[in-house]
Parts: C-alpha cells; sequence; structure tokens
C-alpha cells in the first residue's frame, strides 16, 4: 500500500480535526503523491503492505547495488512488533482536542507568522491529571509518550522529546502523521525530506542530518534524480499555500522525522529495537494435522487433574503470608539491607559456609524440606542430623541423582556406575532401602543410562525424607540446638555521618569462583567421609 | 554390565499418548541445529509418510472440527465448575499493604548503548548486563566496579545469564548463537578467547537461562522454538516447539518436583512445557497482545505474564486459568518485564513508558510508582534474597532500587 491510500484511510477512519489548515494544504500534497507513486511503480515493484522487501527483480538490482557498497545482513526478520498503544493513544489525543473539553488552545505568533492551536505543557499535564485521575508525575510520564510517540509535538526544543509541565508551547499532530503500525517511514520519503531542505537553504541540515544524507544518497543513488525531482515538485507546490500553512506543515514534518529517524541524543519512542520474524497474525492452516494436535492437547488437559480454586488460591495467599516476614521490601532485614545502609552483614552473616545461621534462616527450614535442602547450611544441618541417624545414604543419593540428572552429558556413563556402585547394586556400601519395583526399574534403566534414569529413584527418596525423615529432625535434638544457638542481629541504627562512611568504605566481598571452590572442596570431603564410614562399618560387621 | 549412554540423549517417550504426537509431528531434527521449515508456523514437521496420505476430505475436517470444539467447551465447563472464587476474595482478610518508600540506591553507567537484558548472580551483590552495542558487562552492583567486559561479534545482544556457579555467563543476539564466557579473576585475560558456542538457533535469541547447575542452558529464539542444550558438548537435548511466532521470554520453574518452564510469545501465547519429554502441558492464550515476560510465582504453583497490551496477568496453574489482572486506565504502554519479591506479594513491573509500577498481587491494586529512567525500561530482576532488584534502561543506565 503506498502512501496514497494511507492518506485515504486518514481522511476516512479520523475524525474532522479542528484545523482547517492541514486539511487544506494535504490534497496539494496528496497529487504529488499520485504522481509520485505513478512514478514509484515504474522503477520499483509494488511494495508489500507490512514492509516485507519487495520481491523479483527489483530485490535482485537492489541487493547487487547495497552489496557492492556493503554487506548487509538480513536476518530474515520483516514484521514490526505489536503496538498495541496506539489505539488507545489515538482516542486520547482526540479526546484532547475536543473544542469543549479537551486542553485549551491559543495563537501564538512567531516571526510575523500566527500559529494557531498551540497548548502550553502544564495545560496538558493538569488535563491528563482531571481526565485520567492520575497525580502529576504520572500525568507527565504520559505526557511524555505522548511526545515521544509524535502525536504532541514540541515547538521550542524539538529534538528533547519531552512532555515539560511548564509553558512550553505544543501543537498536536495531524493524523496523517501519526505513527501507524503498517507503514513504517521509509528511506526514500526521508531522502526527499533531506532534499527538500537542502535545496531550499543550503547548510540547514545538522551534522547528523548531512551523514544521514550522504549515505542515502549511497544507497539510494539509482533513484536520485526521482528524489530530488520530488524534493522539487514538493516544494513548489509547497510555495502556492499561504505562508502560516506552510510554517506549520514544516513544523509538523520536522516532527514526523525526528520521531522516526531520531537524532542521536533524542529518545523516540518509535525506536521499537528489533523486527519480529514471523507474522503474528499469519493464520495457521487448519487442516486434519492441526485438529488433530489441538484434540490430542485438549484432551490431555481434560484428564489433567485441576483442583479448586479456593484449593489453589488459598495455597498462594498462605504461602505468602508466611514468607512475608521474609521478604527485605516487606519486612525490615536485620540488621540492615545492604543496599539502603551500604554495610553487607545480612550478607555476611546468610554466607553458606557460617557457623551459626540466623533465626531467620533456622525458621525458614521448617516451612517445608526443599527449603531445608536448598540452603546450603541447612543441607549441611541435615547431614549432620542423618550422621546421628545413621541414614545419610537416602540424601547422597538424592544429590547424587541431582548431579546426574543436571550434569555434562559426557558424563552420565560414569556417574551412573558410580551411584550403582554405591547406592543400589546388592551389598553396595551405601545401599539404600527403595521398594523393589522402583529398584527393579532403576536398574534395567541403568543398563542404557540416560539423564532421567533415576527419575523415579529419587523421588522415592526424597518423598520418604520429606514425609518422615524431616519431621523427625524438626523435632530432633539437632534441630534445636541449632534454634537456641541461632543469632538474633540487632537493627543497625546508623547515623547520618555513618551511612555516609559506609558509602565510602563498600567493602568488594568473595568472588564468586572463589567460594564456588570452596563448595567443591568441602563437598568432596563429606561425601569420601561417609563411603568410608560405611565401608569401615561393612568391614567389621563381615569380621 | 551397564551400557554405554545412548548417543542421543534423548529419553524414551513416558506415555503412548507423546508418541502419537512424536509420530505426527515427525523425527525431531538432527542433533545440534533446528530447522526452520518455511512452510507455516505449525507445520514444521511433517512426516513424508503422512505427507504421502492424500489430502483429508473436508468431511473429516468437519468432524474434527467438531470434535475439538466439544472438547473445548468440555474443557471450559471443567474449568468453570472449578472456579468458584476470585483471588481478590480469598485475599480479602489480608492486611493492606502500607506506603512503600523505594529509591534508587546505585546507578551502574558504563555502557554506550541501550541495556537490553541482566542477570543476577547468586552471590546477590553481582549482575551481568548486555546491551544492544555488543557489550556484556560484569559488574559488582554493591560496590559499582566493573569487573568483565567482552564485546560480542554482534549487536544486539537481548539474552544474557549468569551461571549458578559465579564462574560464567551465557549470551546471545542476533548471532542466533548462545556463548558462554568462563570469568577468570585475572583482569587482563581476555575473555573472548574462551567463549564456546552453545546454543544454534535459526533467527534472534530472545532469552537464554541456566539450569539447576552450568552444565545445562534453556534457550528461547525467534523462530518460534525453545531449545535445552548441553553446554560441554553443545548438543541439543531437547526442543520445544508449539509458538506460532517468536518466542520473546522463558523462566524455569523454581519447585523442587517441576522439571518445567514457562515461555511467552508473539502469538500471545503463554505455555507451560515439560523438559524431560519437551511436550507443552499447559497453555494460557487470554492477552491481547504480544508477551514480553514471564516470571514464576516464588512457590512454582503460579506465573505472571507482562505483555504489549499494558496489562500483567497471574496464572495459576493448579486450577488451570488466569485469576488476575494487573491494569490500570492510565497505564496505556506495554509491560516489558516483570518479576516477583521474595514473598509474592509484590509484583513488579517494568513499562516502556519509563515507569516502574509495584502491584500488590494478591489484592490486584498499585502501590507504587517509580521514576527515574529516561527511556523504556527493558529488563527488570529481584536479586536472590529478594533484597533489591534491578531494572536496566534504553537510557544506557541500570538501576538497583531497594
Amino acid at each position: 500500500m503506498s502512501k496514497h491510500s494511507k492518506f485515504q484511510t486518514a481522511l476516512c477512519s479520523r475524525p474532522p480535526r479542528r484545523s482547517t489548515i492541514t486539511w487544506a494544504f494535504l490534497p496539494l500534497l496528496h497529487q504529488a503523491e499520485v504522481n509520485a507513486s505513478a512514478r514509484r511503480s515504474t522503477t520499483s515493484s509494488s511494495r508489500h503492505q507490512s514492509g516485507s522487501p519487495p520481491v523479483g527483480a527489483h530485490v535482485h538490482f537492489e541487493k547487487t547495488v547495497k552489496m557492492t557498497i556493503k554487506l548487509i545482513r538480513d536476518h530474515g526478520q520483516h514484521y514490526r512488533p505489536r503496538m498495541a498503544c496506539l489505539k488507545k493513544v489515538e482516542a486520547l489525543v482526540i479526546e484532547m482536542q475536543d473544542p469543549k473539553s479537551g486542553v485549551k488552545s491559543f495563537e501564538q505568533k512567531r516571526n510575523a507568522t500566527s500559529i494557531p492551536h498551540v497548548i502550553a505543557g502544564q495545560d496538558i499535564t493538569a488535563w491528563i491529571t482531571s481526565h485520567m485521575t492520575v497525580d502529576a508525575q504520572e500525568a507527565q510520564a504520559l505526557g511524555t509518550m505522548l511526545v515521544a510517540y509524535g502525536f504532541i509535538y514540541p515547538l521550542q526544543d524539538p529534538k528533547t522529546l519531552i512532555l515539560r509541565p511548564d509553558g512550553s508551547l505544543y501543537r498536536c499532530q495531524t493524523p496523517y502523521f501519526w505513527p501507524a503500525q503498517k507503514w513504517k517511514a521509509q528511506d526514500t520519503d526521508y531522502a526527499i525530506y533531506l532534499a527538500k531542505r537542502n535545496i531550499r537553504k543550503k547548510g540547514i541540515l545538522d551534522q547528523y542530518e548531512q551523514e544521514r544524507y550522504r549515505k542515502l544518497h549511497k544507497w539510494l543513488n539509482h533513484k536520485w534524480d526521482f528524489i530530488v525531482n520530488q524534493a522539487k515538485e514538493q516544494t513548489r507546490a509547497g510555495k502556492a499555500r499561504m505562508k502560516s500553512d506552510r510554517v506549520v506543515f514544516s513544523y509538523q514534518e520536522r516532527a514526523y522525522w525526528i520521531v522516526h529517524r531520531p537524532p542521536p541524543q533524542t529518545h523516540s519512542a518509535m525506536d521499537y529495537g528489533v523486527d519480529r520474524l514471523i507474522d503474528p497474525n499469519a493464520e495457521e492452516e487448519k487442516n486434519s494435522y492441526y485438529y488433530r494436535r489441538i484434540i490430542i492437547f485438549r484432551q490431555q488437559a481434560i484428564m489433567r487433574s485441576k483442583v479448586k480454586s479456593t484449593v489453589s488460591l488459598g495455597a498462594l495467599v498462605k504461602h505468602t503470608m508466611t514468607y512475608q516476614s521474609h521478604d527485605p521490601f516487606l519486612t525490615p532485614c536485620l540488621p540492615s539491607n545492604p543496599w539502603q545502609t551500604d554495610d553487607d552483614t545480612y550478607w555476611a552473616l546468610n554466607m553458606p559456609d557460617v557457623d551459626l545461621p540466623t533465626k531467620m534462616t533456622v525458621e525458614r527450614w521448617s516451612y517445608g524440606f526443599y527449603e531445608l535442602l536448598r540452603d546450603p547450611r541447612g543441607r549441611a544441618d541435615f547431614r549432620l542430623f542423618l550422621k546421628k541417624e545413621f541414614s545419610g545414604e537416602n540424601l547422597a543419593f538424592w544429590e547424587a541423582a541431582e548431579e546426574l540428572k543436571w550434569g555434562a552429558a559426557s558424563a552420565i556413563s560414569e556417574k551412573a556406575e558410580t551411584i550403582f556402585k554405591t547406592f543400589l547394586a546388592p551389598g553396595a556400601p551405601c545401599w539404600i532401602n527403595i521398594d523393589g519395583r522402583t529398584m527393579g526399574l532403576t536398574v534395567k534403566g541403568l543398563q542404557h543410562p540416560h539423564r532421567h534414569v533415576l527419575d523415579a529413584a529419587q523421588n522415592h527418596i526424597f518423598m520418604l525424607m520429606k514425609k518422615d525423615t524431616f519431621y523427625r529432625y524438626l523435632k530432633s535434638p539437632v534441630y534445636k540446638d541449632i534454634q537456641k544457638k541461632a543469632i538474633s542481629p540487632a537493627p543497625h541504627n546508623f547515623t547520618d555521618a555513618q551511612l555516609e562512611q559506609n558509602a565510602r568504605n563498600r567493602k568488594p566481598g568473595l568472588y564468586p569462583s572463589v567460594t564456588w571452590q570452596r563448595q567443591q572442596k568441602e563437598k568432596v570431603r563429606t561425601t569420601t567421609l561417609i563411603d568410608i564410614k560405611k565401608l569401615m562399618a561393612n568391614k567389621l560387621d563381615r569380621q | 554390565m551397564l551400557g554405554r549412554a545412548s548417543s542421543c540423549d534423548v529419553t524414551p517417550a513416558a506415555s503412548a499418548v507423546s508418541c502419537v504426537i512424536r509420530s505426527f509431528r515427525g523425527s525431531l531434527s538432527p542433533v545440534g541445529k533446528i530447522n526452520n521449515n518455511n512452510s507455516g508456523p505449525g507445520e514444521r514437521y511433517l512426516p513424508r509418510k503422512m505427507a504421502a496420505q492424500e489430502v483429508q476430505p473436508s468431511e473429516t475436517i468437519a468432524k474434527l472440527k467438531l470434535e475439538s470444539e466439544t472438547l473445548k467447551t468440555k474443557l471450559e465447563e471443567e474449568r468453570a465448575k472449578l472456579h468458584d472464587v476470585e483471588l481478590h476474595q480469598v485475599a480479602e482478610k489480608v492486611e493492606p499493604l502500607g506506603q512503600f518508600v523505594m529509591k534508587t540506591r546505585r546507578t551502574l553507567k558504563g555502557h554506550g548503548n541501550k541495556v537490553l537484558c541482566m542477570d543476577w548472580c547468586k552471590d546477590k551483590r553481582r549482575i551481568v548486563s548486555s546491551s544492544q552495542d555488543g557489550k556484556v558487562i560484569v559488574w559488582d552492583a554493591f560496590t559499582t566496579n566493573k569487573e568483565h567486559a567482552v564485546t560480542m561479534p554482534c549487536t544486539w545482544v537481548m539474552a544474557c545469564a549468569y551461571a549458578p556457579s559465579g564462574c560464567a555467563v551465557a549470551c546471545g543476539g542476533l548471532d542466533n548463537k548462545c556463548s558462554v564466557y568462563p570469568l577468570s579473576l585475572d583482569k587482563n585475560e581476555n575473555l573472548a578467547a574462551k567463549k564456546k558456542s552453545v546454543a544454534m538457533h535459526t533467527n534472534y535469541l530472545s532469552a537464554c537461562s541456566f539450569t539447576n547447575s552450568d552444565m545445562q542452558i534453556l534457550t528461547s529464539s525467534g523462530d518460534g522454538t525453545c531449545a535445552l542444550w548441553d553446554v560441554e558438548s553443545g548438543q541439543l537435548l531437547q526442543s520445544f516447539h508449539g509458538h506460532a511466532a517468536d518466542v520473546l521470554c522463558l523462566d524455569l520453574a523454581p519447585s523442587e518436583t517441576g522439571n518445567t518452564f514457562v515461555s511467552g510469545g508473539c502469538d500471545k501465547k503463554a505455555n507451560v512445557w515439560d523438559m524431560r519429554t519437551g511436550q507443552c502441558i499447559q497453555s494460557f492464550e487470554t492477552h491481547e497482545s504480544d508477551i514480553n515476560s514471564v516470571r514464576y510465582y516464588p512457590s512454582g504453583d503460579a506465573f505472571a505474564s507482562g505483555s504489549d497490551d499494558a496489562t500483567c496477568r497471574l496464572y495459576d496453574l493448579r486450577a488451570d486459568r488466569e485469576v488476575a489482572i494487573y491494569s490500570k486506565e492510565s497505564i496505556i504502554f506495554g509491560a516489558s518485564s516483570v518479576d516477583f519479591s521474595l514473598s509474592g506479594r509484590l509484583l513488579f513491573g517494568g513499562y516502556n513508558d519509563y515507569t516502574i509500577n509495584v502491584w500488590d498481587v494478591l489484592k490486584g491494586t498499585r502501590v507504587a510508582i517509580l521514576f527515574g529512567h529516561e527511556n523504556r525500561v527493558s529488563t527488570l530482576r529481584v536479586s536472590p534474597d529478594g533484597t533489591a532488584f534491578c531494572s536496566g534502561s534504553w537510557d544506557h543506565t541500570l538501576r538497583v532500587w531497594a
């Protein structure tokens, strides 16, 4: 679709604007564009609606031209991201221009011309505040977005796309220049715009514009005559207008290009990032395979067990309430939040190899078995308890299975063999007690070990520990002992001077790789201990 | 006694149903590469045998369509039966939250271009961030020192992740790959020399994440697929097909029994996948535009998503439905990234209108709005111990808030 139909849509779907000037001006532009598109169609193939590259000979031609200058990598991404906000913003801007309930506008005299329908920044923020019931800061943020998208443009500092809540002057952009998702601002049009300004007055282009003009001259060299002709014709058509119309149109056009080709330091919201690869609106072909897939998926969904909302939502609420006292955003952490006071005692007290944990940490262990296992200090305590009960092999097996599951693919067979010899073989030093069926399945699976071969056994052992051992642990003297010994740090109460000093003396902390190596050494030490002990015990038994 | 591990480390299909699905989908692509067949989003792996059967008569298609519709109504009926209470009703007896004072505690300046992604290290103070110009920087956010910097050979590094051990970072973007850089203590060492290419997609990498160890990476890509890779060998362990458009985000489940992850894409769907079998277990399609970010609730029974339609939504996995929408009339611009606080009571959302909104998850109201960034907030993560959260923005800076 060329600009021709974009204009038509602009006429039909957008409501009539208050300003008659811009409407009157457009037909001439429209005519020029029609001529342009007629000429364009002979030199280029049709442009696709969504901005995908033209196919056929034109592509080949353009590609060779481009490749002689520079290798451009086409990633294949041709679809602009969906901009769902544009419709809502359009509705807002239309309301803003309502003569009765919109923002008050006035005329502004400038260099012997008078510009109509100018609005002040403070009026915009006041209107947004009352219309959307938000506070002033949020209204200013929303107004800045309107400017950043190009729905409103500043008159006094056009390159900074923010809303200043003072007497700065703004104008609403004409619907023709509103950002649209379907139509990308084309390089050809940008070249025509720059050429127009260059023709009108040499040296008026900024540094960055000159650079871009030069680059466009290279890319579009094959069309350059056409571009210059277009520029001349548009300038001539513009001269037939009144001066005030011309001035207004020049502001509108400049604002459009600042949004769609932002200058180096400008943050424009139309700078959206990377294009998408797959057309999100493309419908999948609904043939029998599609329906069969959907049927199977829905059958599975029906078979899957679901719970009542009271149960699941109740569980969510319970989880939040349980952990609320541990959430640093809701309950201040003790002794103090390192980010707020620049004192990292809190982290030092919660290191994985710390001697005595804090009371909060110990309390958290009791919330669930996985919480206990996940905290290295908690796991160490649990291991101590199991050592006293002579049932350390369960935890050791679980840890070994975790390592198999998450480890490197090349190490799987070796690890599986070690695990079999240590935990599953009859007469193994750390033989785990699982039911016969699971044992049979696991041993059979170990003949061709893969990552999930120990899943069944691991789950069984985990459930065993969770339902039985964990509760005994919580009642055990080991846990009660650590509960008593756990420290309850007093909250810091820094004065301003101390806070400043803390900010100057922030400690660097240990490198993660150093901590990791320490943890690995510790792990090796504890696993070999268990093995040796069991071996000795077995030997004694046999003797 | 024990055999060798099978060379293709793919688990045997657990159930007959998944076998049926596999036969429709055809064999998986060869190890190490995902093929992007351009015959349309859903029809990637048409097995040759099936294609040889002639085009189905339209009566059969109509019958299948009818069957799928009846299943859909049956599913919705079941869901409605279980839908007996709303979240804000259950949360009525919960105390409302007080006033919040969250300030920027650190501003990390050093990127010369838009910051696209960031991740925390498990030591709760280090951060890795990546930007549009290809730079990946590792910071000690507490002291604001830059510790490592790597320049990737591509621009738009949209994904970066810190390894659980803290000894490596992974990043990727327009180069279609995910590369792992081991970090060394020696400051002068050239990190790029030790780079390891792990993942290979056919289009840009949108998100990556390590699983419970340094040895596996989960990636999502613009070509519509997610994949699980073995870091050491670069082997593809599992691939996940089902999105009809670019996949923009993913998050791994935190719970101990779940081997699942959730992904969100441009087809407005959020899918929950089983990492073991590669099947899509659940799918939610209630958003009205692209889903930019998904994050699990701390207990793993729910997840939140942030979308381009300016809403964040909470989905309950056990009840299999959406339970809350976090939106306001004055919030018009899309949410680019969401994360929960430690207890799950607060949901932080970074939006494209340069602000961060903080929502009360249970009551559904907004508790605070944070200003400070001068351009779109592109990424937001809460630190591992919940003491702060970091937001990265297109204004070239990262801010740590507490």
